[in-house]
């Protein structure tokens, strides 16, 4: 028994010859995929434990095509949309990463509940791994934030609205809210500023915290080892212990093979839409958030008043506190099911609790035809605006010129004037300026209007040297002449 | 699958003929999984690669055709116009509209032809100056014949030609900007 259990443990011998031999010896490579792979699993391996890998896979799979998405994506409120509908329009294979990326989020809430689920049935939370539920708590609570801040980037109706009511609900919250929602928002108003905090959060910041956790998470999984089932004592695993790898890697690669099948689907037979560019001034506009904020949406709406310092502060902490202290709460060793009837009674009731608001929320909306009306005008409004073709964004120097020919008539004439003098010989057109003449836009903050004129009627000796003729005009044209140059900004 | 703990115990504690053992079983897994592993992954970087060489497979920057006018009203053309055309410029997801003054003209043969109002000496607008039946650069003097070949003055070429097309009875005009001081013509951009 010893000897196969050190063989267990270590795995193969360990390569000596060749190049794999020699990267070995170089880098400990063989080593550390020995370390990955030969983890013991007391009881042997089970399909109940795929989720963390399965979560694992999508978050790199979220990090590669947001990586990617961020060669096209702008994040300001000017750009933001066109480079979206850009993405999903224009570039190749760009509708499907978005989808995947999108689609992304979801499973990783959904996988993550599974994940949760699975640890807080199987009792794994207990003895020797509180550290381990903890940073899982935390690790959720930042995929719920990745989530949240990404629903913002793409700028359309549907998330212009659904970030206004999320920040909103946390303007609620007694005492800090509306510090915390204006620090959100970047001011006391949604905007482009909005979108820079939010893209920071998604981009850097919790992509760093998640990055941190995942591998302290991972360290102090592999510290205090895998679980085992129900009937493994919480302290001192004392079953059969199974390697990882083949039969565990097997279970949990068929997951993601699952994974990549379901969402390589969804992505390519119903890709993700682009609503119309948000259009704050839309006060019709019904926001709903995504699905797995249903619930929050729908409990928010129970609590007015005096009394939403119980519904919006008060329960949610608490019931985070004990969500999250639950290791430390509950210190009995009893990991099996059916003899943990409290825990599995408030498990139960969460459960229906979280999926009965949310699925009052969608019985509201379908039972209200005033709002199942325009929630069903939205939709088919984002489905048209996806099926357009994209259209490039006026670039804003091309909005000043005309800016300037709409505006001002007296500075309409003195464009006129301009070219037909063919002071855009030298000045260019626009007065931008060429190899013979200075460009001419702002020149109307250093010389004051009766100076400009003075200039142009009795240029000094060296603009005359430059090859500048006096201005010999009506004094209307004149004016008109000044008016442009002092509009060319 | 039965490369499980139980079976470990019997088969890799004592030696056992090559091919059947469990080291070989389970390197055979082991590449397997390896080579499912590098396929899976060439599948999946095969949207991310056509996503990140978007530039090379469209076209991302384009200069679009302008319209000068109809070409029926340049049929009984003596001298050179000057049109104001409207450019655009497709950058990416975004495009920029200016307006460019070019002149149509006709060459010796009679064909039509375009011309960029911007000087290939120093890049001045050049007017058409009627009484001399030549454009006159009135920065450094350069003149040119109606056609735009180059007559005298500092210029070391003639006024550069437009690519032109027609669609749809409509005289099309594609603007560059073209390198100046330099006696060949060399688009710039």
């Amino acid at each position: 028994m010893s000897a196969t259990q050190k063989n267990q443990s270590s795995g193969p011998p360990l390569p000596e010859k060749g190049l794999w031999g020699w990267l070995n010896r170089r880098t400990g490579l063989d080593t550390l995929l020995r370390t990955a792979l030969y983890e013991p699993i007391p009881g042997g391996a089970r399909l109940a434990y795929v989720f963390g890998s399965g979560l694992l896979f999508i978050f790199i799979s979220q990090v590669i095509t947001g990586v990617f998405l961020a060669l096209y994506y702008v994040p300001s409120a000017d750009h933001a949309h066109t480079t979206v509908a850009y993405i999903t329009k224009a570039v190749t294979a760009g509708s499907f990463l978005r989808s995947l990326h999108a689609y992304g989020a979801s499973a990783m809430v959904i996988v993550s509940l599974l994940h949760l689920s699975q640890t807080y049935i199987y009792g794994a939370y207990k003895g020797r791994r509180e550290l381990l539920w903890l940073s899982g708590c935390v690790l959720f609570g930042l995929v719920l934030a990745m989530a949240f801040t990404g629903y913002l980037l793409p700028w359309d109706q549907k998330a212009y609205f659904a970030t206004a009511v999320g920040t909103n609900a946390a303007g609620e919250i007694p005492w800090i809210g509306e510090s915390l929602k204006r620090m959100m928002r970047g001011g006391t108003e949604m905007g482009t500023l909005t979108i820079s905090r939010f893209f920071v959060a998604h981009v850097f910041l919790i992509p760093a915290c998640i990055f941190a956790l995942v591998a302290s998470h991972i360290f102090l999984f592999r510290k205090a080892g895998a679980a085992g089932p129900v009937t493994e004592s919480p302290y001192n695993p004392e079953q059969k212990p199974e390697l990882f790898y083949p039969r565990q890697v097997l279970m949990d690669l068929s997951l993601t093979a699952l994974l990549i099948i379901g969402l390589g689907l969804l992505c390519s037979f119903v890709p993700m839409q682009l609503g119309p560019p948000a259009n704050p001034a839309d006060a019709q506009y019904i926001p709903r958030p995504e699905w797995y904020y249903l619930p929050i949406f729908q409990w928010l709406k129970y609590w007015h008043g005096a009394a939403s310092v119980i519904g919006v502060l008060i329960i949610p902490t608490v019931l985070a506190v004990a969500i999250i202290a639950l290791p430390f709460l509950d210190r009995s060793i009893e990991r099996r099911p059916w003899k943990r009837p409290v825990a599995m009674g408030a498990y139960a009731f969460v459960l229906f609790a979280v999926l009965g608001l949310g699925l009052r929320s969608e019985y509201v909306d379908k039972h209200d035809p005033g709002v199942a009306q325009q929630l069903a005008k939205q939709k088919a409004e984002e489905e048209e605006y996806t099926r357009k073709p994209f259209e490039p964004e006026l670039s804003s120097a091309s909005l000043a010129a005309a800016n300037v020919a709409l505006g001002d008539p007296l500075a309409a004439k003195g464009k006129t004037i301009f070219e037909a003098q063919s002071c855009n010989a030298c000045h260019g057109d626009g007065g931008v300026g060429t190899a013979a003449a200075l460009a001419l836009v702002g020149i109307a903050a250093k010389f004051p209007p009766g100076q400009l004129a003075e200039l142009f009627k009795h240029p000094t000796a060296r603009m005359n040297a430059g090859g500048m003729p006096p201005v010999d005009l009506p004094p209307d044209d004149l004016k008109a002449l000044i008016a442009y140059v002092e509009s060319l900004k | 699958m039965c490369a499980c703990a139980g079976d470990s115990e019997t088969t890799a504690a004592k030696p056992s003929p090559p091919g059947l053992s469990l080291e070989n079983r389970r390197s055979f897994l082991g590449a397997l999984l390896g080579v499912g592993s590098v396929f899976v992954g060439a599948l999946l970087s095969v949207p991310l690669i056509r996503f990140a060489l978007f530039p090379l497979l469209r076209q991302t920057t384009e200069l679009k055709n302008s319209s000068a006018g109809e070409l029926r009203e340049f049929s009984s053309l003596t001298e050179p116009v000057m049109r104001t055309i409207q450019m655009e410029q497709v950058d990416g997801w975004r495009k920029a509209i200016s307006e460019k003054a070019i002149y149509v003209t006709k060459d010796r043969q009679g064909q039509l032809r375009a011309l960029t109002s911007v000087c290939p000496h120093l890049g001045c607008t050049v007017p058409w100056n009627k009484e001399k039946n030549q454009f006159v650069c009135p920065c450094h003097g350069a003149t040119f014949a109606p056609d735009g070949t180059r007559v005298s003055g500092p210029s070391l070429r003639g006024m550069d030609t437009l690519e032109t097309s027609v669609q749809d009875g409509q005289l099309q005009v594609r603007f560059q900007y073209f390198r100046q001081l330099v006696s060949d013509k060399e688009v710039i951009g």
